[in-house]
């Protein structure tokens, strides 16, 4: 059985195909740990990402938003990621002005070599969860 | 200096005079304005091709039905006029419409924009309860006097860009003393300018050059009204406790998007099958959250609708006007819009040639969220 003080967040990930989502598998296979906090969705492109994604995850009681894609100038698609960055940070704004935790949502740039990386990125942003606490939106009644 | 036609009646007259001028010589093929329905207050946007029509236009009445910008998109959605059109609109109803036109749904070509400086109108609820013709002699002395009417929509008390963008003439209304007996119309841009060059008009009208009035006295008064507008609303929206005492009492209608000239979608997210909210639905959240809103998802709604538009929001208050249960969304769209649009130094509407933000991106920029 877990401790109750044993709080494990649950992190929606979004990790691209091409970069984010072969670094994390490259994390796997190369036995690297990672926290189980993790509830990865794979999708083709991080500019896949309406910002609603992210919102509705937060208002649904996820404890953290992290968003994952191929570093700048390295996208699939060209410039993909490029407006992902300019949505997050349209979101993350909206966020700081209305008073919600903008901690809770992350931005990583994660190359399909880069399996240290995740685990790292993985790691540091579950303990900054862990330090914030539960997200009161997952038993918030009038949302 | 500007060029200005000048027409020796009062502006309501004259402007009206001009339309159908414009009209009777083929100028123009059609005229887009604001019609009195009856002897209230009603009026309507109107589409008019007969000059006889023209009579009972109100082009600068103190009102917005419904944001120009979205209506014209409406009829130029797929593809320009094929007659030339003039188009009389307030300034926000203009810069909707360019965005509108950037984001793919409208054409700029053969309209001709007459726009003004503009006071601000009313709520739509003062035409219901009839007290916008009593408001009005009242309106007209303030915005002679440069001031700010009472009893405006919290939008246009707020707000900041009252002079036209983008337009192809402009009357002068805020601090104009002399709107009881002349219409002076500037001349804007080229397209302005080859119609004032014509025969007919030339004869008609007299032409001289001009200075623009200064407003930065009236634009003084909007900055402090919209900074005390600001400060009382920015302490209820912090966190999710106030957000939810906020929005809380939406009763869900969607009439915000329907007037909102920026949400242009056919098919809204929050109206397709993935926002309904099935009995599955609600037994899975009962089981997680032990109590419910019906219906929900209010918040995701307006943050949703936030984060989608809040880089295009002109302000003009359509929103807040519609609401049944009085949520300030006007200003809450507009401080967080205006927060947004400030990251990339954007004024929506300004500029057609300016990409709106988050369709374009620059290779070297804000690094510091990407960690």
């Amino acid at each position: 059985m877990k401790k109750d003080d044993d709080f494990m967040p649950k992190i929606l990930t979004f990790l691209c195909n091409w970069c984010s989502y072969a670094g994390a598998d490259l994390a796997g296979t190369s036995r690297l740990k990672y926290p189980t906090s993790i509830i990865p969705i794979r999708v083709m492109c991080s500019s896949r990402v309406d910002p609603l994604f992210i919102l509705k995850g937060y208002l649904n009681g996820a404890d953290g938003v992290l968003l994952t894609g191929c570093h700048p100038g390295d996208c699939h698609y060209q410039s993909g990621n490029y407006h992902t960055r300019r949505r997050f940070a349209v979101l993350k704004k909206i966020f700081e002005n209305l008073g919600l935790e903008h901690e809770r949502l992350r931005l990583s740039w994660i190359s399909a070599s880069e399996g240290q990386k995740y685990a790292k990125i993985t790691t540091e942003f579950t303990q900054k969860i862990k330090e914030l606490g539960k997200n009161s939106t997952g038993t918030e009644i009038f949302l | 200096m500007t060029k200005v036609l000048t027409i020796n009646q009062s502006v309501e007259m004259g402007i009206r005079e001009f339309l159908k001028f414009l009209l009777d010589k083929s100028k123009v093929k059609g005229v887009f304005t604001l019609k009195k329905l009856n002897k209230g207050g009603d009026v309507a946007y109107s589409l008019i091709t007969r000059s006889d029509e023209l009579k009972d236009t109100v082009p600068f009445f103190p009102l917005m039905p419904i944001n120009a910008g979205k209506l014209l998109s409406r009829f130029t959605m797929n593809g320009a006029t094929s007659e030339p059109v003039a188009v009389v609109l307030k300034p926000c109803e203009l810069r909707a419409f360019i965005e509108l036109v950037k984001l793919e749904q409208g054409f700029l070509e053969n309209i001709m924009f007459i726009s003004a400086t503009c006071g601000g109108v009313y709520p739509l609820n003062m035409v219901h309860d009839g007290t916008i013709d009593k408001n009005l002699s009242q309106y007209w002395t303030a915005i002679k006097k440069e001031e700010i009417p009472p009893n405006l929509r919290p939008a246009c008390k707020a707000c900041t860009e009252f002079i036209p963008y983008n337009t192809d003439m402009t009357i002068n209304l805020v601090g104009n003393k002399t709107l009881d007996s002349q219409c002076e119309i500037f001349i804007e841009s080229k397209k302005g300018e080859e119609l004032a060059k014509d025969k007919d008009i030339k004869k008609k009208y007299s032409e001289k050059e001009s200075k623009k009035k200064n407003l930065d006295n009236f634009r003084g008064k909007r900055e402090a009204e919209k900074k005390k507008i600001f400060d009382e609303i920015t302490p209820k929206l912090t966190g999710m406790d106030g957000l939810i005492n906020i929005f809380g009492k939406c009763i869900g209608c969607h009439g915000c998007s329907k007037v909102c000239p920026i949400c242009y979608c056919k098919l809204c997210e929050f109206e397709s099958s993935d926002s309904e909210y099935g009995p599955s639905h609600y037994e899975s959240e009962l089981r997680r959250r032990g109590a419910v809103r019906v219906p929900p998802n209010t918040l995701y709604y307006h943050l949703g609708r936030l984060s989608h538009i809040a880089i295009s929001c002109v302000g003009c208050g359509s929103c807040e006007d519609v609401c049944p249960v009085d949520i300030p969304l006007s200003i809450i769209f507009k401080k967080i819009g205006e927060s947004v649009q400030h990251m990339f130094e954007y004024i929506p509407g300004k500029s057609i040639t300016e990409k709106i933000p988050l369709t374009t991106f620059k290779e070297k920029e804000l690094t510091e969220i990407e960690k």
